[in-house]
This record gives C-alpha cells, sequence and structure tokens, in this order.
C-alpha cells in the first residue's frame, strides 16, 4: 500500500512538471510580488529597525522565503481541491470512492507531489533572485536548512488539511469558487505572508501565532532565521505536528459524513 | 442573397496549414512542423443538400467546419457559405448559419433550457412571432416540452444535444453544420434526433453538413457522403457506391436456439461462433431480408441483430481496393 | 493568393462604427445578465461568499493599518495618505476586475474549446469573454476600496479646489480604464502563451499592490517601469501626489498629473490592437 501512495507521489509530481511555461510564468510573478513587498519592508524597517525581533536582512529572507513558499503551500490555489470540488459538483467523486485507496490519503499523496514540485520549480528561483538584489540572512549551517525543510514538509501537510476541508465543503455547497478564495485570503493573511506575524501587535499577534496557518510561513521561516534554535526549533515542529494530525482527523470526520451523504443521495 | 442556382456551399482549392512545434529525439529545441490538416479541398453542396462529411479522426473534419463557420481563416483557396465569405464576414454569416458541436453545448448549464433560448433570441433579434413559431416547432417535434423549465445541468446527455439542436434552429439557419450530433447518445435519442434532422430538412429546405462515427446517421438521412483522409477528398457520392468502392460488409450476428455447426447459406461468410451465437458478414450494399429468411427456414432462431461497418473499416477497405 | 489572403484580414467597416460599441454594451449585458441569474441559482452560496468577498480583502488594508501600529509614517506618508493611495487603487483595480476581471481565464476557454462557440454567435467576442463568468461577488473589493476612500478623505491634508474635486472621480474612472486595457491585452496574450496566463496577475493584482504605497519607497527603475513601460503610474500615484501636494520622485512636468485620461485611451487602443492581433492569430492557427 506504501508504494501506492509513492507511486502517487510521484505521479503528482510529474503531472507539474510537465507545465513548463506555466512554471516559468509563476516565477517571474512570485519574484515581481517580491520586490514590491522588499520595498515595502524595507520602509517599514527603516522606521522600526527591529521590528519583530528581525533585522532587515531577516525581514526581507522572510519575504523571499515566502515568496518561494507561496506555491508549494497552494496559497493562490493551484492545489487539487478546486479539482476536488469539480468531481464533487460533477458527481464524478462517487468513482474516487470506490477506489481501493482512501480518499483524503490518496489527494494527500498527490498534493505532496504537487508541492515537491512547486518547492524546487517555483522555490528555488525567487530566493536566488532575491538574494541577488538584496542582502539576505540565509544560514550557513546545513543542521538549520535539515530542520528547515522538515518545518516545510509538515506546513505542506498542515495546509493540504486545510485545503481538503474547503474542498469537502463543495459537498454542502455548490458553488465552490467563493469558499476557495476566502480561504486563500484568510490564508495569506493568518500565515504572515502580508505581514510577519511577530510584527502583529499584542493579542493579535499570538493568536495568529498559535492558528495552524502559522505552520505555512512564519514557523518554517523563524527556523531559517533561527530566530527558533535547537529545543525551541523542536517546538516549532511539534506544533506543525500536532495541527496536522488535529487537521486531517477533523478531515478524516467530515469525510465519513460527506460519504454517507453521498451514499444516500447517490451523488 | 444566394441566386438557387448557386451552390449553399463552395468550396475552392482551399487549405490550412498549421504551424505545429515538436520536440525533435535527441534535441534541445522544438522543430517546426507544417500540418496540412487541409490540402486542397473542393465541393460545393446546392441548397437543401443534406451531406455527410466523415473520415478517420485527425482527418480534417473539423477543421473544415471551423472554416466554413468563420471560426478559422483558410491558407488558400475560396469558401462562399450563403454567398457570404465566411473568415471575412463572420458576423453576418453567423445568423445565416446553425452550428451544433456534439462534444459542446452552447447552453447555459445552471439555467433552465428557456433561459439559453431567450438568450438565442436577444442575440440573434428574432422577432418574437418568428421565436414562438420556431420554438413550438422545436419542442414538438423534439418533445422539449417538459424539458424547458429544467436546468441544463438535470438534462441527460440525449435531452441536452436535443435541446442543443433546436438552440442551432431558432434564428432559421439556411446552413446547419451537426459534428457529431449523436455522439454518445442513447438509441432513442438518437432517432429522435434523426427525425428532427429529416424533418427540417424537408420542410424547411435547410441544407445540411453533419460529420459522424456512425454510419446509421449517413443512411437514414444523407443521399451524399463525402469521405476526407488526410485533408483530402478521397470519395464523393452515394452511400451504395462507398460500400461499393470500399467493398465492405454488414455482420449479422445470430442467436440461434441452440449451438450449431457453422452455418452455410448463400450470399454470406461465416466469421466466427460463440455457443449458440454466430457472426456472418455480408455485402453491405445487399439486403438482410433473404439471408434472414433463408436462415430462419432452416434453424429456429432467438435473436438476431445487424452490425454496421465502422466507418474507419469502410475507409480502410476503400484504400485496400484503390 | 497572398493578395487574396491580405484583403481577407482586413475588417470591414461596418464593425469599426460607432454601433459596434453599442453592439459590444449590448452583448456583455446579455451575457452578464445570464451569469447573474446562473449566480442567483446558488443565492445562500452567493451571499456569503460577496459578504467573504468584502471581509477578505479588507484584510489587505487590516496589513496596513497593523504596520501603522508601530510606525507614524511609510516612506514619509501618513495613514490617511497611504489609504488615499490603497482607496484610489483598489476601487480602480477593482471595476476592472469586476467589468473584465474573467479575461484572465481566457486560456481555458481557449484550450477547451468553448472560445470557438462564442466566435459563432452574431456578437462582438472580446464583448462575450469579458463578460464570460461575470461574478458580482468581486464588488466587494469595490466595495472595499471605496469604504477606504471614504475614510481616507477627510483625514487628508488636500485643498480641495474645484480641480482636486474634479481630479479625483477622472482618476477612479481613468484608473479603472487602464486595468481593463491590461486585462484585454493580458487575455489575447493567452491566445500565443495560455500557460503563461500568470504572467499577467504581477501586472494586475501585483500593481495593485504596488499602487497601494507611496512611489517614493520603491526604486527608480521599477518607478520608470511602471510610468513608461506600463503605465501604472498614472492609475492613482501621479494624481494624488497632485492632490498631496507631494513633488513626484521622477519629477515628471506638473501636466503629466492630468494625463490619466488620454493615458488611459492610448492602453485601450492599444489594447484593442493587441486583442485584435491575438483572435487574429488565433483565427489562423485553431489555438
Amino acid at each position: 500500500m506504501g508504494g501506492f501512495y509513492a507511486a502517487v507521489v510521484v505521479r503528482g509530481f510529474r503531472r507539474f512538471a510537465t507545465y513548463r511555461v506555466a512554471t516559468a510564468a509563476g516565477v517571474f510573478t512570485n519574484t515581481v510580488f517580491g520586490l514590491i513587498i522588499s520595498y515595502s519592508y524595507i520602509a517599514l524597517w527603516d522606521q522600526r529597525p527591529h521590528l519583530g525581533g528581525y533585522t532587515e536582512a531577516q525581514a526581507l529572507t522572510y519575504v523571499w522565503v515566502g515568496q518561494g513558499l507561496l506555491a508549494a503551500m497552494a496559497q493562490m490555489g493551484g492545489g487539487f481541491e478546486t479539482e476536488m470540488m469539480e468531481r464533487i459538483n460533477s458527481g464524478a467523486i462517487a468513482v474516487d470512492l470506490y477506489r481501493p485507496a482512501d480518499l483524503q490519503g490518496w489527494w494527500l499523496a498527490a498534493d505532496l507531489g504537487r508541492a515537491a514540485f512547486q518547492l524546487l520549480g517555483r522555490g528555488v528561483v525567487p530566493i536566488a533572485c532575491g538574494a541577488l538584489v538584496f542582502d539576505l540572512a540565509l544560514p550557513a549551517s546545513p543542521l538549520v536548512w535539515l530542520l528547515f525543510a522538515a518545518a516545510v514538509a509538515l506546513g505542506t501537510v498542515v495546509s493540504f488539511a486545510i485545503r481538503f476541508l474547503v474542498g469537502l465543503s463543495a459537498f454542502w455547497l455548490l458553488d465552490g469558487a467563493g469558499v476557495v478564495q476566502m480561504t486563500w485570503i484568510v490564508g495569506l493573511f493568518f500565515s504572515g505572508m502580508l505581514l510577519p506575524l511577530n510584527a502583529f501587535p499584542g493579542a493579535l499577534g499570538d493568536i495568529a501565532q498559535a492558528l495552524p496557518w502559522s505552520a505555512m510561513l512564519q514557523v518554517p521561516a523563524d527556523v531559517l532565521l533561527q530566530r527558533r534554535h535547537g529545543a525551541d526549533a523542536l517546538l516549532a515542529l511539534a506544533f506543525e505536528a500536532g495541527w496536522a494530525a488535529v487537521l486531517l482527523a477533523a478531515g478524516r470526520l467530515l469525510q465519513g459524513v460527506a460519504t454517507r451523504r453521498v451514499v444516500v443521495h447517490g451523488g | 442573397m444566394t441566386q438557387s442556382g448557386e451552390p449553399m456551399i463552395a468550396v475552392e482549392d482551399v487549405e490550412k496549414v498549421f504551424d505545429v512545434r515538436r520536440k525533435a529525439a535527441g534535441r534541445l529545441r522544438r522543430e517546426r512542423h507544417r500540418v496540412r490538416a487541409v490540402d486542397g479541398l473542393s465541393f460545393t453542396v446546392p441548397r437543401g443538400e443534406m451531406v455527410g462529411y466523415i473520415g478517420p479522426n485527425g482527418a480534417g473534419k473539423s477543421t473544415t467546419i471551423k472554416m466554413l463557420t468563420g471560426i478559422l481563416t483558410p491558407s488558400g483557396g475560396r469558401v462562399l457559405v450563403a454567398g457570404i465569405d465566411p473568415s471575412r464576414d463572420r458576423a453576418r454569416l453567423s445568423r445565416r448559419i446553425g452550428v451544433v458541436f456534439g462534444q459542446r453545448t452552447t447552453l447555459w448549464w445552471d439555467l433552465p433550457l428557456r433561459d439559453s433560448y431567450q438568450l438565442v433570441r436577444r442575440m440573434y433579434r428574432i422577432e418574437d412571432a418568428r421565436y414562438a413559431r420556431n420554438l413550438a416547432a422545436c419542442v414538438e417535434l423534439l418533445d422539449l416540452g417538459p424539458l424547458l423549465d429544467v436546468p441544463v445541468r438535470q438534462l441527460s446527455l440525449g435531452q441536452r444535444m436535443r435541446g442543443d439542436i433546436a438552440a442551432a434552429l431558432l434564428h432559421d439557419p439556411e446552413v446547419l453544420y451537426l459534428d457529431e450530433p449523436t455522439i454518445g447518445l442513447d438509441v432513442v435519442s438518437k432517432a429522435k434526433v434523426r427525425g428532427f434532422l429529416r424533418t427540417v430538412n424537408a420542410e424547411r429546405g435547410t441544407t445540411v453538413l453533419l460529420t459522424t462515427h456512425d454510419l446509421t446517421d449517413i443512411e437514414t438521412l444523407c443521399s451524399r457522403v463525402m469521405v476526407i483522409d488526410h485533408g483530402r477528398l478521397m470519395y464523393d457520392g452515394g452511400l451504395d457506391g462507398l460500400h461499393a468502392a470500399g467493398d465492405s460488409e454488414r455482420t449479422l450476428v445470430v442467436d440461434f436456439a441452440r449451438e450449431l455447426p457453422p452455418v452455410e447459406v448463400p450470399g454470406a461468410r461465416w466469421v466466427r461462433s460463440e455457443g449458440p451465437r454466430q457472426w456472418l458478414a455480408f455485402p453491405a450494399g445487399d439486403s438482410a431480408a433473404p439471408l434472414v429468411a433463408a436462415l430462419a427456414a432452416r434453424h429456429p432462431l432467438v435473436d438476431l441483430s445487424v452490425r454496421e461497418p465502422a466507418i474507419e473499416d469502410v475507409i480502410a477497405r476503400m484504400y485496400g481496393a484503390a | 493568393m497572398a493578395e487574396s489572403a491580405a484583403r481577407t484580414r482586413a475588417t470591414p467597416a461596418a464593425e469599426r462604427t460607432p454601433g459596434a460599441v453599442a453592439e459590444s454594451v449590448r452583448a456583455y449585458r446579455l451575457v452578464v445578465g445570464m451569469w447573474m441569474r446562473s449566480t442567483m441559482a446558488y443565492r445562500a452560496s452567493f451571499v456569503m461568499t460577496a459578504l467573504g468577498n468584502l471581509a477578505a480583502t479588507a484584510l489587505d488594508f487590516v496589513t496596513i493599518v497593523l504596520m501603522f501600529s508601530h510606525i507614524h509614517a511609510l516612506g514619509g506618508f501618513t495613514l490617511p495618505e497611504i489609504a488615499l493611495l490603497y482607496g484610489t487603487a483598489s476601487t480602480s483595480f477593482g471595476l476592472a476586475d469586476l467589468l473584465a476581471g474573467s479575461l484572465d481565464r481566457l486560456g481555458e476557454r481557449v484550450r477547451d474549446g468553448t472560445f470557438d462557440t462564442l466566435l459563432l454567435r452574431p456578437a462582438p467576442v472580446l464583448a462575450q469573454v469579458a463578460a464570460d463568468r461575470f461574478a458580482l461577488r468581486r464588488l466587494g473589493r469595490v466595495t472595499q476600496g471605496v469604504l477606504v476612500l471614504g475614510w481616507s478623505l477627510p483625514r487628508v491634508d488636500v485643498h480641495w479646489t474645484v480641480v482636486n474635486v474634479a481630479l479625483l472621480p477622472v482618476t477612479l474612472l481613468a484608473g479603472a480604464a487602464i486595468f481593463c486595457a491590461v486585462f484585454v491585452a493580458g487575455g489575447a496574450f493567452q491566445f500565443w502563451a495560455g500557460d503563461a496566463a500568470q504572467v499577467q496577475n504581477s501586472v494586475t493584482y501585483g500593481g495593485a499592490t504596488l499602487l497601494q504605497y507611496p512611489p517614493g519607497i520603491f526604486s527608480r527603475e521599477l518607478l520608470r517601469g511602471v510610468t513608461f513601460v506600463v503605465p501604472l503610474a498614472f492609475v492613482n500615484w501621479l494624481p494624488c501626489l497632485r492632490m498631496l501636494g507631494r513633488p513626484d520622485p521622477l519629477g515628471l512636468p506638473g501636466w503629466v498629473d492630468f494625463a490619466g485620461v488620454p493615458v488611459a485611451l492610448l492602453c485601450c487602443a492599444l489594447a484593442g490592437v493587441v486583442w485584435r492581433a491575438g483572435v487574429r492569430s488565433y483565427r489562423s492557427t485553431g489555438s
């Protein structure tokens, strides 16, 4: 069974690897956004040099890491959820339910394959561009990069688990476009893509840091920037793993309810 | 305006060349290939004729239809439909033609069928009386009455196709292009669609050009068939001539009451047996009736059916003969 | 044969007459009407997503407010001044997105072949494509932009002369027209490179983000690019700088602050040319 899911992961990777022009276009867009946000952060850190405990170089690193992770975390679409919703609306999901594979596991494997490709195809070049234009605070220690990789991997699972819940909503809502769009914007805000969560004032910052979206950018970035190191870094990973488990379980529960609905209504 | 003597569709030496980029083996750069989708095509269709346009996939059928509707501009040659050059005057032509693509609906998925027709009425500026008359005729002949207020997404494929055909005829087009109008439909829907097209052609004198993979469509509707392959016209004439040219065979599938040794009947050739069922091939131009009578006289029959030759087979045999 | 092909490509005069504009508006309204009725088939879903859209796009502005919890000025601009930039940029972009935002999904229609069915109708194709999948929920962005603009107006230090009062609505409309031109040109671009649809996001969504901030914080190369290459600076930067009585960082002559309308017309004309070329290319290549 493990081999089957591994094959689905590879297929997910390959499927996205065929969109070469789209990948290049995405890299271009990420780089443009990286530039715009970088300049606004420079103006901000110019006024408050140690805002949120970041130096200007760290803040800029944060911007480009964010652009690099944007596609992998499917923060502005490109993930499986729209496809899943279309399958639910068209009734094709009934076929998926009769597959020998588990619905959640199958989509998770496919989405991890996609994320792996997006990380390489859409992540590396924007960060390299950012490093060319600005002074970034990238660590030298391989251990830090390893921890960062683990944090990104867990973040991807959290991102999947949230989008799986969004996808399932199509069983109840017939027009999913609005829900998907709202998820993006809430996700962009609470992941720290618009502004680092440590620059959020007071209680809002604490709440945002505790929500699952922080696993999609803030936590991995803090591990990379070594704002969280040693035992604290492990704690950060545990935080992500905890949310991943909770959200995957919620998805499983909702999937059960939705499946019964399909059986009753015949899709 | 077309004079009655002039053909409704005139295609003269038309070609369509596409530049296709393909990755050549072992090379990084993609190579450009010129593909002649339509290559020196000429034919005319007089007003009121119903013509079948057939050929294997990728033969250039859809490209031809797209040039006849003005979607595509020919690379060379001349096209005139109802006296209009389609690529030049697409908008003016659109009022005189109706198009049905079997694979894509033009109906509005979430709205009742009636709403799609209202949009057609407004877009084509159809006068109220004419619209009412045409809609009533379509509703009656295509059995659309109970479907008018049903959202299109709830219609079956056959119902949707009937809905699409009606939508293409509300503005009284002089020419109707149908691209695979019976694809995927059940037997009843196919029969309804065919009957309707025959009526429209007979009563309104609409010129019809239809592509299909179903030879029965052609047999029941068209007096004339054009076969296209590799962008060239391979055959233009009656269906009988096509069968003769291709020397094709139909198959009679017979279920006998019990298992029998291969039967021998004049005018047919035993193909294979499977339990009590046997397959017999006979020339496509012949009638099946005497054959059935001869069989029934010798053995008790449980069931039988006639399988039409597939278009690909017919065309393949045609090449073999030529 | 080349001659006849050239003649074939020439547009008949009838399509260029003012009647063509009226025809376009009529077709646009017809198609929009159908999409709105389609939306209303899922009424509850529509209400929810429209409100959600309003709340969600507002988070963009919340981000800026959060920044101002740490600072008093960004690039020398106070929060109400930034709100003026934000409000004008969001309103203009929101209007364009509402009217023509669907053009960024033209590539899908080309890929799945449904673009052909639009070419078969007796109505201008651009109008049909712009109205395609019309989503009223996009009013959320416009509403949000107008609200922020309304909040900023009494708080900014603008001397409301007749010129400045007139400049504001003209700017909003000219800005919307510039963004519409970007959507049209970007849509046409997808006839050639459907897979590269994302690139236009960097001009549309990226542009709208860029214009929320004072021009002074960006590098001069970037400013030159958005002034002379894709003239986004005319959407709101130049007129707003004039209203606020601030110099523009590129030191352009003062009259350019009023150039929004001619620039918008020029953009629309160019976008129209690109669009025609795109359709012509589609009709000769078939995708």
